[in-house]
């Protein structure tokens, strides 16, 4: 938390930077819960950039993985979320097959190729 | 059962509050929001925050993928601004679920501070249940249940969020390392799970390749530059396509 010092600040960081940012859709939600068109282009746009953040997100924590996981190797961790990737295709789509054979992937890959 | 039924069962508000607590413990969504949050659990300890603070966080977000941006972009050293940016982009698809979830709930005359703890219930698992289970209830239980289902859901992550906390103090280094390994698994694949036409998995693709790509040019807000990008040249593909068609 290099850019916070202290308790305090790291529970005014949430609400700032947390809470707010995101509780205001809700509220907006309410606010406007009739006359929005679900199916308007500046809607479809705007969740395919929510959707490319996220996956951002995802990335960052598989390359530049926090604590721990960083003593284990990054192709270790990238091979191992693509092996999630194939379960979750292969069985049924699942999100929990996916999420087990990745975790399986990554245990045994840190075990073989050193934690 | 000689005794005819009764022509409405007796409803109370406390009642179908009941009902909604109860639902979510049948619930498929209890088992992925478990996982989802002993995972972000253990990377706010892994980040640096107090167990205080990721309790509060699930309580006050209460929004999976906010919280996973916000605990990485603060832990990692962004500003304020820039994670609150981040995580106002990430949280956009909130608004339109509000918006299709309060016809269900509205009544006329309503005061609208009624709708303020189920639109801050609002959240994937529980907008999904809403939506599905909605339809069975009195119009006028059904604020009360969205309340109920809310509350359930809330108490098993913030129990998941308390418990991968921990863990990740207590186990074994590959141990904790799995655990923070759920985040970006569950992540992946409930939005994989939730991609329905090409828009989405372009925009899902696009941002794993160039969130880490942005990452390298150290810049404060890579990860809203690499989103805007990946997501705009997403949409302009399926704008493309849909004129072609």
């Amino acid at each position: 938390m290099s850019a916070l010092s202290g308790e305090h600040a790291a529970y005014l960081a949430l609400i700032l930077a947390g809470f707010l940012p995101n509780e205001i859709w809700r509220f907006l939600g309410v606010m406007f819960a009739s006359g929005l068109d679900e199916g308007s282009e500046i809607l479809v746009w705007v969740r395919a950039v929510a959707t490319a953040i996220l996956a951002g997100v995802i990335a960052k924590l598989t390359v530049f993985a926090p604590g721990v996981l960083a003593a284990v190797p990054t192709s270790v961790r990238v091979c191992a979320v693509l092996i999630g990737f194939l379960g979750f295709l292969a069985i049924r789509r699942s999100v929990f097959a996916g999420v087990i054979v990745g975790e399986i992937a990554l245990v045994l890959g840190a075990l073989l190729f050193g934690a | 059962m000689s005794a005819p039924p009764l022509p409405n069962p007796p409803s109370s508000a406390f009642a179908a509050y009941g009902r909604g607590l109860q639902a979510t413990w049948t619930s498929v969504f209890s088992y992925v929001l478990f996982g989802t949050y002993i995972g972000i659990g253990a990377l706010a300890h892994d980040f640096g925050f107090s167990l205080t603070w990721s309790m509060l966080c699930t309580l006050i977000v209460w929004a999976g993928p906010a919280q996973v941006v916000l605990i990485s972009s603060l832990g990692g050293g962004a500003t304020v601004l820039a994670a609150g940016i981040a995580v106002c982009i990430s949280s956009v698809r909130l608004l339109p679920m509000v918006v299709a979830l309060l016809p269900m709930l509205k009544r006329p005359g309503m005061s609208a501070w009624r709708l303020v703890a189920p639109a801050h219930f609002t959240a994937v698992s529980m907008w999904v249940e809403a939506l599905r289970l909605l339809p069975g209830q009195p119009r006028e239980d059904r604020i009360a249940f969205c309340n109920g289902l809310g509350t359930g859901y809330l108490l098993t992550a913030m129990t998941a969020t308390f418990t991968g906390f921990y863990l990740a103090a207590k186990l074994p280094p590959l141990a904790s390392g799995a655990l923070l390994f759920l985040t970006p698994l569950a992540f992946l694949m409930s939005t994989l799970r939730n991609s329905r036409v090409l828009i989405d998995y372009l925009s899902l693709g696009f941002g794993l390749l160039l969130g880490p790509a942005f990452a390298w040019t150290q810049s404060e807000f890579d990860l809203m530059w690499s989103g805007l990008v990946a997501g705009t040249a997403a949409y302009i593909i399926h704008r493309f396509r849909e004129a072609m068609a």
